[in-house]
Order: C-alpha cells, then sequence, then structure tokens
C-alpha cells in the first residue's frame, strides 16, 4: 500500500470540553456546508458588490444579470475541472496526474485548429453553431478515448512513464496547433482565436446552457456509478474479483472526462493545473476516498475557488482577466512542491 | 467444483502453465506448493479470471470463467492478490464494506451491514474498523483484505500468498482463520503457500507443481514425504514425524 496520507489523522478522543465543537466542525456535512458558504457569498459578491446602479433600481438588476454568465461559467468550469479530476484520479489509480496535465486540452486546441486548418472557417461558421459544438466534442472524445483508453488500459505503465509521455503528447499537440495556425489566413486566425482563448470575463455566452446541460447529465451518469467508481480505484484485480468490467469502466469514464474537458475549454480555454489543486484540497478536506463524498466536495471546493479568486481579482486588483494566469501559477507551484515533497506514487 | 480442462498459458515465449487437467473438490482447504516459478499463482489467477489462459477451460462451481455474467460470477468467487496497491484513502469498514459489491451494488442493506460485522469479528478486526488502511502495520492490512474477501461471501475464496510478509505470529493466526472458514464458514478456500510447513499442517489436500505442471496431488501425508519432496523442490529435503503433522526439513542438506 502507498497511499499518501492526505487527510486529518483520526482525531484521538476528544476531551469533554470542546469535543461537541470538534464533532460538528469534523463531520462531513458541515464541511460541506462551510465550502459551499464560501462559494455562495463569493457568487453575491460578484454580483452585487460595487454595482454603480442604486440598489433595487432596474439599472442594478440589468448590471446583476450580466454579471450572471460568468458566475455561470465559473460554475461550469469549477464542475468540469472538479470532477473531471477526480474520476479521472480513480481509473488511473494515481493522485497527481490530471486530464490537463495530460494534455487532454491541447488535444482539444490540436482539433479546433485542425477542423478550421482542413475545412475552412467559412465552413465552419455556416454551419450551426451547437451541432458544430456537438461534432467537435465528438471528434475530440473518439481521439481522447482511444488514445488515452490505449495508454491506461494496456500493460500496467509507469506514472513517471505516463507524466513522460502525457508531457511530450501535450507539447507535441501544441506545437502542430502552432503549425497550422501559421497557415491560417489572418481571418480564419482570428475566428479561432476567438473559440480558443476564451476567459471567464469574456466566455461566449451563447453556449453556457448547453455546457451546464452536458455538466447535469455526466454529473447524473457519475453520481449514479459512484459505488462502482470506490470499487474501481480498488485496482483491476480487486475490482474484477468484486465483479465490476473494470477495462469497460475506465473507458466509460475517460469518455465522460474528455467531454468535460471540451466543454469547460470551450468556454474558458486551457487551465492546467486548476483541477490538480482543487482535487487535491477536496482530498484533504474529505479524508476519505468515498465518491459519495469526494464527489460533491469537489464541485464545492473547485467552486469556492474560482468565484473567491474571480471576486478578488475583480474587485479588488481590477484584473479579472487575469485569473487563469493567477490559478496556472499558483496551482503550478502547489503541484511542483506536491511532487518535490511526496514524490511521484 | 473447480475444474481446469487443457488449460495453457505461455508469457512471450516462457511457457507459463500447462496444459493442465484439474479438478479441486467443493469443501475444504486446498495448499498449491511448488518452487517459485512453478505456475501457481498463474494457475490461480487464471482460476480467479484475473489472467486469459491461452486456451481451455475454467468452471468454478459450474461456471466458466470466461463467459459468465461478472456480477454472477463475484457472488460464487472471490480471489485475493498478494499485492494490493492503490491510492484510494479507505477506513477498515469501509474497505470490508466494499466486498459487499456484488450483492449490494453498494447500497449497503441490513444483512450487508452484519455480512460485515460477521467479516471483521472474524479477523479480529472490530477494534480497528475505524482506522484507515495507511495507518494499520502490514499484517494488520493484510487482515483487512482478507476480511473484504470473507465478506464477499462467496463460496470459493482464492489467496495467492496470503501469508506474505508476516511473522511468525500472524501467519500462523491467517492460517487457522482460513482453516475456520472452510470448517465452520463451509468454504472452498485454495491457497498458495510457500512454507511447505504450513501446507503440511494445514491443507486437506496439496497441489504440488512444477515447470507449469502439475506433479502431485494428494493428503499432506500423501505429498509430504521425503522423495516427494526432494524431486519436487530440487534440493535434499528430510520429512520427520512433527507433533500432528509430518515436518519437512530441509535448512541443511
Amino acid at each position: 500500500m502507498a497511499a499518501p496520507v492526505t487527510g486529518p489523522p483520526p482525531s484521538p478522543t476528544p476531551l469533554a470540553a470542546g469535543s461537541r465543537w470538534r464533532a460538528v466542525t469534523g463531520s462531513y456535512a458541515f464541511r460541506l456546508s462551510a465550502v459551499s458558504a464560501v462559494a455562495v457569498a463569493a457568487a453575491i459578491g460578484i454580483l452585487v458588490y460595487g454595482n454603480p446602479a442604486e440598489p433595487g433600481t432596474r439599472g442594478f438588476w440589468i448590471i446583476v444579470e450580466s454579471r450572471f454568465a460568468s458566475v455561470g461559467t465559473i460554475l461550469v468550469v469549477a464542475f468540469c475541472h472538479g470532477i473531471a479530476t477526480v474520476i479521472f484520479h480513480t481509473v488511473t489509480n494515481n493522485r497527481i496526474l490530471t486530464p490537463s496535465i495530460l494534455g487532454f486540452d491541447a488535444l482539444y486546441r490540436v482539433i479546433q485548429t485542425a477542423l478550421v486548418f482542413f475545412f475552412g472557417a467559412g465552413t465552419l461558421a455556416a454551419t450551426d453553431g451547437l451541432g458544430k459544438v456537438a461534432l467537435q466534442s465528438l471528434i475530440m472524445i473518439a481521439f481522447a478515448s482511444l488514445l488515452y483508453g490505449w495508454l491506461f488500459t494496456g500493460t500496467r505503465a509507469s506514472l513517471h512513464l505516463l507524466l513522460l509521455v502525457g508531457v511530450v503528447l501535450g507539447m507535441g499537440f501544441g506545437s502542430l496547433s502552432t503549425f497550422m495556425q501559421r497557415l491560417l489566413t489572418p481571418s480564419e486566425f482570428d475566428i479561432l482565436t476567438a473559440r480558443l482563448f476564451g476567459n471567464i470575463s469574456a466566455s461566449d455566452s451563447s453556449y453556457l446552457p448547453w455546457g451546464a446541460l452536458v455538466c447535469v447529465a455526466v454529473g447524473a451518469v457519475v453520481w449514479r456509478r459512484r459505488y462502482v467508481l470506490d470499487v474501481v480505484a480498488l485496482g483491476r484485480e480487486t475490482a474484477t474479483s468484486l465483479g465490476v468490467r473494470h477495462q469497460r469502466e475506465v473507458m466509460l469514464t475517460l469518455v465522460l472526462v474528455a467531454v468535460l474537458v471540451s466543454v469547460s475549454t470551450s468556454l474558458v480555454g486551457p487551465m492546467t493545473f486548476f483541477g490538480f489543486v482543487v482535487a487535491m484540497l477536496t482530498y484533504q478536506v474529505v479524508g476519505t476516498s468515498a465518491h459519495s463524498r469526494t464527489l460533491p466536495m469537489v464541485v464545492a471546493v473547485a467552486a469556492a475557488t474560482l468565484l473567491l479568486a474571480y471576486f478578488v481579482l475583480r474587485h479588488v486588483f481590477y484584473a479579472a482577466g487575469l485569473i487563469s494566469v493567477i490559478i496556472e501559477f499558483c496551482g503550478g507551484l502547489i503541484f511542483l512542491v506536491y511532487l518535490l515533497r511526496k514524490g511521484l506514487r | 467444483m473447480i475444474t481446469l480442462h487443457d488449460v495453457a498459458k505461455t508469457y512471450g515465449d516462457v511457457h507459463a502453465l500447462g496444459p493442465v487437467d484439474l479438478e479441486i473438490p467443493t469443501g475444504g482447504l486446498t495448499a498449491l506448493v511448488g518452487p517459485n516459478g512453478a505456475g501457481k499463482s498463474t494457475m490461480l489467477t487464471i482460476v480467479g479470471r484475473l489472467l486469459s489462459a491461452d486456451s481451455g477451460r475454467v468452471t468454478v462451481g459450474g461456471l466458466d470463467v470466461v463467459t459468465s455474467r461478472p456480477r454472477d460470477l463475484a457472488q460464487r468467487l472471490a480471489i485475493l492478490r498478494q499485492e494490493n496497491h492503490f491510492v484510494a484513502r479507505l477506513t477498515v469498514r469501509q474497505l470490508v464494506a466494499l466486498g459487499r459489491f456484488p450483492h449490494s451494488q453498494g447500497r449497503i442493506t441490513r444483512a450487508d451491514e452484519a455480512a460485515i460485522d460477521t467479516a471483521l469479528e472474524f479477523l479480529d478486526l472490530v477494534d480497528l474498523q475505524r482506522r484507515f488502511l495507511d495507518e494499520l502495520s502490514g499484517g494488520q492490512r493484510q487482515r483487512a483484505y482478507v476480511a473484504m474477501v470473507l465478506a464477499q461471501d462467496t463460496e470459493y475464496v482464492l489467496l495467492d500468498e496470503p501469508l506474505n510478509n508476516l511473522d511468525m505470529q500472524h501467519a500462523v493466526s491467517m492460517m487457522a482463520r482460513l482453516r475456520r472458514a472452510a470448517d465452520e464458514l463451509g468454504k472452498t478456500v485454495v491457497v498458495v503457500v510457500h512454507d511447505i510447513n504450513f501446507a503440511a499442517a494445514y491443507a486437506d489436500r496439496i497441489i504440488a507443481m512444477t515447470e507449469g505442471q502439475i506433479r502431485y496431488v494428494g493428503t499432506p501425508a500423501e505429498v509430504i514425504t521425503t522423495e516427494t519432496l526432494t524431486d519436487l523442490f530440487a534440493t535434499p529435503v528430510t520429512v520427520v514425524d512433527g507433533p500432528g503433522h509430518p515436518l519437512a526439513v530441509y535448512y541443511r542438506p
């Protein structure tokens, strides 16, 4: 057993004084409510703070409504990254590599670029918006399941090898995208850039309802399978002994991960380390790995983190566009520290 | 009954197993013994459907291990490998509860709780049930895995070297518990053991293998003899009369 110690040690028998308080703060329900409360507070802050109009007037509500899109986008992105990372960790039996670190969103970028490159921006713009997004997502899902399905279901590769493969694939996809982008006409490049470099303040909100719908659907599937995922987390052999078709579950999960990553990336662009950070925080807060606990918590933690960061950057530092940069910077640092302290396990 | 018909397996060009034909009757404790690389674990993992054979057919309690529904199979047959690496962080009770998955699909019923309690008591883990697995010693963790397998409540239990990394005290109590599982719970237990004397002391049946072939099948009294063991392990072994069971002595030829 090489499980890293990620949770608080079980509290020793508490003394009479303060024991009730500790029992309350230690309970899962309390922690989930506390994290959710932070998320709700930050969301309300984003909606109403610094609103120039008089509260209650029509102008006030118009501004609040326009900010709803940002909050909605953040919620969808937080959901996608949080759930995708946790279920990816489960089926790959590690707590370090995330879909983004292994190049899932680089794959998204190269597919977007290739579509514009081979079919031209005109054809893409002419086709119906939703159908196009659906088609792109399908291609992304097919590629991701093939590639990563092959990586994770074949002979058991070491984490070092997977990390290396992921980094190389990410770089390879990146260079391929850059190469094709150089050959595009400026107008095509412009259209492509608009799709690739989304950010939270300026995301294309027309896809938001569809993104939310996909999240609800994927969320329902994952939640229904939460016990199966608990078994899959025990590894191929134990899961097989317990009557779970391990390979099928891994492939299904990788497809769901690809769906979530493409939704998130199409809304706000790549965020490499966000999933890693929120999954880490979640394991710390929850203690156990039971999916009935980690899944709700990771959504709450991801939403609280992203909403709070957005609120602080937008209303305190007036630098809302920088949010991915800051998250990547801090997340990358935490990732490095974690790697250096715990090693690859 | 476990039957193997014409089962063979090769890794690359290394001939690992067979072809072997074998019948293991229902009930009792069967020990698979033999030198390293004899194919014991390969045979056990093929029977436990963790490894697919190149040819042949395996049935456990009448179910074909390749074509039967995984869930049906998991209610009849459980297998525990010697290495269980996973990063999930679970308490002993959570792990044992996962053993009920084939029956409850995760929604623990009152009957499941009872089976979990029984398994925890059987392996003397009641006091440790709230502890996390990564806080346990190797022997305690091994017991937790065996408790999970017992909670699965299958007629057939296969264990690949359950005594690995256990000290004298824990090895003895583990074998005694497996013996009780066969006697009191009526299970058909098949174990791979390295220490031939444990097989001599606890097994009803010994299956001895070398080089992917089954060489001897019989009761301990039939298999644990000077000639058989010397031939099997290719090293001089003297069998003496021990207290209650024959004892193989091989430390100084």
